[in-house]
């Protein structure tokens, strides 16, 4: 279980987090929601440590991630996975390299057993013979997914995914949406999602928060994310025609 | 004031550069394939350059002192000095500055701005030292053998042009390059050489490391890094002629 607690965070005199507090639960895929540019990512970013915070806490599983030194943050950080907005896999190495990157830096393997593990990650992620490809020459899709792998290589407690259908098509999302919910329930994973895209919070929703102007204003499930009475929810829920037709068959 | 701030955070990303590498193996690895690409790879174009350099700084001086009574060794003499001194270690420093400084200001700063650095971050790894020390390493290592080429090729260059549009007999240039030779200037160039790769490299990691933005900045940050560096380089070459051969 990850906690955060009273988070607030200033880049300057901008302050982008106000005193946001939630507790994301193991085994679930709890999502972040909110629109572009209301601090989704930096809170994410905070998280992770990426982004130092002014105030407050974050913890992992009883330990206080945020009063750590980042030598000593190593030993959460390597039970944490990321998949980035952009994939952020490293264009000079091939999709085998960019997945076996965490095995080779962390893990005591033979070269074969690496090889297993790559080919096991790749695998699951339902990519076969693209080993010896570069990024640029795999879709978008593709990346996303040798990102997942490249997250779930070394076995992590805590997977973290910024905006995962950034840029995919509908049918795309839906396949990267299953596969991390998938694997969430797999791994017993703590997984935390950054999304606008209501497509996902219908699919994979299993707790929810929603952040507006860097304020937690909201939080519940899917179900319950039709009937909140919070007008700042409502109006970015039903902001799509189609959400709205649904809103008003259920009335 | 902005220096200052520069100059703070420079410091503060060098302390982190040198800190222990991850793994030995891979760190080692990456040193090579670094000396290769900054290094090994810059080798033409130096070449190239110290030739036609060499080759042109002995003909200007033979122009130059064509109607004086000075013999003709002057010419071999003042080749080498211009050569060992200055151009094998400060030119070949600005030159690599462009090209090596640009190359390393704009991988470092891609990989910025499309959120790799912050991959290796998550993964515990310190993305200074992990992305920068090898680069460092890397051009340190290649530096002298570099210079030393550079300063073999510059003085062929000359002996070539003298002998061959008929400025300086052959016999001449050779007496003229061995005459009053001081191997320290050698020494000096190459310790000037290692000072500018050091620069080259920290001052260009440290602009693409902590680029903001897109594409577009990363050009900028990659421009800036090459200006910063040359101007370190004119610096410090000043710096280091007064304390070596004063």
């Amino acid at each position: 279980m990850i906690e955060i607690k009273n988070i607030n965070k200033s880049f300057g005199d901008n302050q982008v987090i106000f005193d946001v507090s939630a507790k994301f639960e193991t085994g679930q895929t709890n999502l972040i929601i909110g629109q572009s540019g209301h601090g989704k990512t930096v809170l994410l970013k905070a998280m992770v440590g990426l982004h130092s915070i002014d105030s407050g806490s974050i913890v992992y599983d009883d330990r206080v991630f945020s009063d750590m030194e980042f030598e000593e943050q190593k030993t959460i950080r390597k039970e944490i996975g990321m998949l980035f907005q952009g994939s952020a896999l490293f264009d000079s190495l091939t999709v085998e390299e960019n997945v076996r990157f965490p095995l080779d830096m962390f893990a005591k393997q033979s070269k074969e057993e690496k090889r297993e593990r790559v080919n096991f990650c790749l695998k699951r992620v339902n990519l076969e013979n693209v080993n010896h490809l570069y990024p640029a020459e795999i879709s978008g899709g593709m990346q996303k997914r040798v990102a997942i792998a490249r997250a779930i290589a070394l076995n992590p407690k805590y997977l973290f995914c910024d905006e995962p259908n950034s840029g995919l098509d509908p049918k795309t999302s839906i396949v990267i949406d299953n596969l991390i919910y998938e694997i969430t329930k797999e791994y017993c994973m703590t997984t935390i999602i950054n999304t606008h895209d209501m497509n996902s919070v219908m699919g994979i929703g299993e707790k929810i928060i929603f952040i507006y102007e860097g304020e937690k204003l909201w939080e519940g499930d899917k179900e319950e994310i039709f009937t909140a009475t919070q007008k700042k929810l409502n109006d970015f829920v039903f902001a799509s025609e189609l959400f709205k037709r649904i809103k008003k068959q259920n009335q | 004031m902005q220096f200052i701030y520069h100059f703070g955070r420079y410091v503060l990303f060098l302390k982190r550069v040198f800190s222990k590498p991850e793994k030995l193996r891979i760190f080692i690895k990456q040193i090579i394939n670094e000396a290769d690409s900054l290094g090994i790879s810059s080798i033409g174009i130096v070449t190239i350059i110290s030739f036609f350099m060499g080759a042109v700084i002995t003909l200007q001086t033979a122009y130059n002192l064509e109607m004086m009574f000075i013999p003709k060794y002057t010419i071999g003499l003042a080749a080498r000095e211009s050569v060992l001194l200055e151009f094998s270690s400060t030119i070949v420093g600005l030159i690599l500055a462009g090209k090596v400084g640009s190359n390393i200001a704009s991988e470092i700063g891609s990989m910025r701005v499309s959120e790799q650095i912050d991959a290796i971050e998550i993964m515990g790894i310190n993305s200074c030292s992990y992305l920068v020390l090898p680069k460092i390493l890397g051009l340190i290592l290649m530096i002298p053998a570099i210079t030393l080429i550079s300063m073999g090729v510059g003085i062929f260059g000359g002996w070539l042009a003298g002998s061959v549009t008929g400025e300086v007999p052959s016999s001449d240039y050779i007496y003229g390059i061995q005459m009053a030779f001081k191997p320290f200037y050698i020494f000096y160039g190459l310790i000037k050489a290692v000072v500018f790769a050091f620069l080259i490299s920290t001052i260009s990691a440290y602009h693409g490391y902590y680029v903001e933005g897109g594409s577009l900045e990363v050009g900028v940050a990659s421009t800036k890094a090459v200006v910063v560096t040359s101007i370190q380089i004119l610096l410090f070459n000043l710096l280091l002629t007064q304390l070596l051969l004063a």
